[in-house]
C-alpha cells in the first residue's frame, strides 16, 4: 500500500430512506491515516447509515465511496464482494451467528474468499485456522474456542466480533457503536482491543460512538455529525462546548 | 403541565363492556349444531343400532390371522419404500421452495408465485391427489410416491419458508459483511438459525407420510392400503385386524426412531 494512496474517500454522500426526507444530507470526507477516528453525534442523525452505506449493507442515493481505487457504490456482484471483504464490520448488538462455535464465528470473517462449494465443505485453508486461534488467543478467549456463541456474555461476544472483523484482512474496520450495550470498563477494553488492531495493522478503524469521553480518550481524530451534516471533523483537543452544543443541541447536558 | 380534566365518577366507562355481535353468533352456531343433528337424523336409537354392527365386525376380526404374512410383508415394504422415497425427495424439493417463498430473501415477484404453488400442494387432500396420479400414471407404487412428495413440498415448505422468515436478520447482515456469497450467507447465518427446527418439521412429516403411504394404496397408488382394501373387500375382517396391528406397529416403532433421531440432533 503506497503512503499517498487514501483509505476511504467520501464524497457528497447522501441518503434518503424515504424520497424528500434526506438522513444524510450531503457527507464529505478523507481518511488518510491509520488509527481510530471517533464518529459522534446524536442518535438518528445517520452515523450507522453512514458506516451501512461503506460497505453497502444499505444503498446510498447519490455520491461516491472511494475505496480500494473503486467506486463502492457503483459496485454490484462479485466486485462488491470482493470490497466487502477487505471492510471488517463490528456491530452494537455483536452479530455473532448463535448457534455456532466461537472459533466457528471467526472463521465466518474468511467466507469472503472462499467459493459456495468450499464454504458447504467447511473446507477452511489450515492457515486460515491458524490465524483464528492466534486472533482468539490475541482477544483472550481461546479457552472458548469451542463454545457456542450464544454462551457467552456481552464483552466476550463483542471480542469474537472484533476477531471475526480482522479474520477478514481488512483494509478498514467499521464499529456501529461497539461499546453501546457494555458497561463502561468493558466498554474501554474493547476500544483498547480496536485501537490495537488498527495500530499492528496499520489500518483506520472508524468508529461510531456517542460518548464524547471515550470517543476524546482513543481517537485520533473525532467527526461529529449533526442533522446529516459534517459539523466538526479535527484533533479531538480541538472540541469545544460550542462544538458539542452544536453537535448535540441544547447546553443543560454538558458540565 | 396542564391538569387533567377531571370526570364525573358515574360516567366511567366499564373496560369490558358487553359485546352483543359476539353473544349472537354464538347463538346461531348453538341453533346450527341443533338443526345439523336433527337433518342428519342423528338419534341414540341409530347410535345403538350401530353399536351393534361394530360389536359383530370386532367379533370377527379377533383373533388376527397373521397367516398370509407373505402378502403382508410385501405391502409393508412397498409402503415404507413409498414414505421414505418421497419424504427424501420432498424435503429435498421443499428446502428450496421454501427458501424461495420467504418473503425476506426473495423479492415479491418470486416468493409471490412459489406461495401460490405452495397453496396448491396443500389444497388437495392426498386421497384426491392420489385419484388424479393413478389415473395419469397409472396404478402402483410410482403413484403414490408422486402423491405423498405433493403432500410433503405443500406442508413442507411452508413450515420452512415461515421459519426461515422468523429469523434474525443481524446475523445474516453480519455475515453478507464478510463479503460471502449468496449461497455462503445461506449456509452460514441462515441455516444455523433454522437447521434443528428443519429437522422436526421434517422428522414430523415423515411420520405423516409413513400413515399416508398406508392410505394411498385405497385408490389404487400402492403399499399396504391395496392390500387392506381388498381384504375389506372380501370380508376378511381378520386378515384386516392383521394389518391394522402391523401399521401400529410401523407407527410406534418409528415412533421411537425419531425421538432418538431428535436428540442426535
Amino acid at each position: 500500500m503506497s503512503v499517498a494512496k487514501n483509505f476511504l474517500e467520501i464524497k457528497g454522500l447522501k441518503k434518503e430512506y424515504v424520497a424528500g426526507n434526506p438522513i444524510l444530507k450531503g457527507v464529505d470526507f478523507t481518511i488518510d491515516a491509520p488509527g481510530i477516528i471517533a464518529i459522534i453525534g446524536p442518535s438518528g442523525t445517520g452515523k450507522s447509515t453512514l458506516l451501512r452505506c461503506i460497505n453497502r449493507l444499505i444503498d446510498p442515493s447519490q455520491g461516491q465511496i472511494i475505496f480500494d481505487n473503486a467506486d463502492v457504490c457503483q459496485a454490484n456482484g462479485k466486485q462488491l464482494r470482493q470490497l466487502r471483504r477487505h471492510v471488517g464490520m463490528v456491530f452494537q448488538e455483536y452479530n455473532l451467528v448463535e448457534r455456532l462455535t466461537v472459533i466457528e464465528n471467526v472463521l465466518t470473517g474468511r467466507l469472503g474468499y472462499m467459493s459456495s462449494w468450499q464454504a458447504w465443505r467447511r473446507n477452511y485453508s489450515q492457515q486460515d485456522i491458524n490465524t483464528a486461534f492466534e486472533l482468539l488467543e490475541a482477544v483472550g478467549l481461546e479457552a472458548h474456542a469451542n463454545k457456542r456463541a450464544d454462551s457467552l456474555s456481552g464483552g466476550q461476544r463483542q471480542r469474537v466480533g472484533i476477531a471475526r472483523a480482522v479474520m477478514q484482512d481488512p483494509h478498514i474496520i467499521l464499529a456501529d457503536e461497539p461499546t453501546s450495550s457494555l458497561d463502561p470498563k468493558t466498554a474501554v477494553e474493547i476500544m483498547e482491543l480496536l485501537e490495537r488492531f488498527a495500530t499492528e495493522k496499520k489500518i483506520p478503524a472508524l468508529v461510531n460512538m456517542h460518548d464524547v469521553k471515550l470517543a476524546q480518550r482513543f481517537a485520533q481524530r473525532i467527526i461529529g455529525m449533526s442533522n446529516g451534516y459534517v459539523v466538526y471533523d479535527g484533533a479531538p483537543e480541538g472540541i469545544t462546548d460550542e462544538h458539542l452544543k452544536q453537535i448535540y443541541g441544547g447546553e443543560s447536558w454538558l458540565d | 403541565m396542564a391538569r387533567l380534566k377531571p370526570i364525573a365518577a358515574d360516567k366511567q366507562q366499564n373496560p369490558f363492556p358487553r359485546n352483543w355481535g359476539l353473544s349472537a353468533m354464538w347463538v346461531v352456531v348453538a341453533i346450527y349444531l341443533v338443526y345439523s343433528v336433527d337433518a342428519m337424523g342423528l338419534n341414540l336409537d341409530r347410535f345403538l343400532s350401530g353399536l351393534g354392527h361394530a360389536d359383530k365386525l370386532l367379533g370377527r376380526m379377533f383373533p388376527p390371522d397373521f397367516s398370509r404374512w407373505e402378502l403382508l410383508l410385501d405391502g409393508l415394504i412397498e409402503s415404507l419404500e413409498i414414505a421414505v422415497i418421497s419424504s427424501v425427495v420432498g424435503i429435498f424439493f421443499s428446502l428450496f421452495i421454501g427458501l424461495f417463498a420467504a418473503r425476506n430473501f426473495m423479492p415479491n415477484w418470486i416468493s409471490s408465485p412459489v406461495r401460490a404453488f405452495i397453496a396448491l400442494c396443500r389444497s388437495f387432500h392426498p386421497v384426491i391427489i392420489a385419484i388424479l396420479f393413478v389415473k395419469s400414471v397409472g396404478f402402483g407404487a410410482l403413484a403414490g410416491i408422486l402423491t405423498l412428495i405433493v403432500a410433503t413440498i405443500g406442508f413442507i415448505a411452508k413450515l420452512f419458508a415461515e421459519a426461515i422468515e422468523e429469523i434474525s436478520f443481524k446475523q445474516v447482515e453480519a455475515i453478507q459483511a464478510t463479503g460471502a456469497s449468496f449461497v455462503s450467507v445461506i449456509l452460514f447465518s441462515v441455516m444455523p438459525q433454522v437447521f434443528s427446527r428443519f429437522i422436526g418439521f421434517a422428522t414430523y412429516q415423515f411420520d405423516s407420510n409413513l400413515r399416508n403411504s398406508t392410505m394411498v394404496g385405497i385408490v389404487g397408488a400402492g403399499g399396504l392400503g391395496g392390500t387392506l382394501f381388498s381384504a375389506f373387500q372380501r370380508f376378511d375382517y381378520d386378515f384386516v385386524a392383521a394389518i391394522l396391528i402391523t401399521i401400529i406397529a410401523l407407527i410406534l416403532f418409528w415412533e421411537f426412531l425419531s425421538t432418538v433421531v431428535r436428540r442426535i440432533f
